[in-house]
């Protein structure tokens, strides 16, 4: 299935793109990322990254169906 | 308007006002403010990136969560994003209630739960040309960096 995947701030610094169409035979949010990290050598896993699915967040257990636009983001710092 | 990302100053003027109401003897604001120094670093400006569609709805839920925790009457909170320079301020929080003591408390909890739970991320410049996406509070305490020349 096919999965959008899209990254910001230092996540989109470190992989050098925003976003990208990922060809994924399922599984959960954890693993994806663990693929995309190895995909991008850059891509640090961090114990307080957030992920979002389809402008929902989302828990790293999940599991992604085709066409989910998937947000992987680097520890937030507001305020 | 309840929860608000800004990429204009925000006026705390209007934002008191926001709040006013007549039942209410307590007025609690908090204004965070970019700062010239940062973990031994000169701080000359800094950049907010906010991923909106999610900011504002979980901003949204974070202010009904204070209302119905607290009891408070009214609460507010405007998000910057964008370029910001020394003094500028970040981030205002209004809490207005009939006494001091939930709105002191509702007024913290909003802005604490808007520092770890929405996508706002904060990238400082220094005064000698590196940049830094600044890392949460619990990551900083980690000992976590990640440094971009």
């Amino acid at each position: 299935m096919k999965i959008k995947v899209r990254y910001f701030a230092l996540f989109r610094e470190q992989v050098g793109v925003e976003s990208e169409l990922v060809d994924w035979s399922g599984g959960t949010a954890a693993e994806l990322f663990q693929k995309m990290a190895d995909k991008h050598a850059a891509l640090m896993p961090e114990a307080a990254a957030l992920v979002a699915i389809n402008d929902e967040m989302s828990g790293w257990e999940a599991s992604l169906s085709e066409g989910d636009e998937i947000l992987f983001f680097p520890p937030v710092a507001g305020g | 308007m309840k929860f608000a990302v800004s990429a204009t100053a925000i006026d705390p003027v209007a934002a008191r006002k926001s709040v006013a109401d007549n039942s209410c003897g307590a007025l609690v604001v908090f204004e965070g403010w970019i700062r010239d120094h940062n973990e031994g670093q000169a701080v000359e400006r800094l950049e907010y990136e906010v991923y909106r569609p999610l900011a504002e709805k979980e901003g949204a839920v974070i202010i009904a969560e204070a209302v119905e925790r607290f009891g408070i009457s009214n609460a507010m909170c405007i998000h910057r994003e964008g370029l910001l320079e020394l003094s500028d301020i970040a981030v205002i929080v209004c809490v207005s209630s009939p006494h001091r003591g939930e709105a002191f408390d509702a007024c913290r909890y909003i802005i604490d739960e808007v520092k770890s739970r929405l996508p706002i991320w904060k990238k400082e410049h220094y005064v000698n040309g590196i940049s830094e996406w600044v890392n949460c509070e619990h990551c900083a305490a980690a000992g976590h960096s990640h440094r971009h020349p």
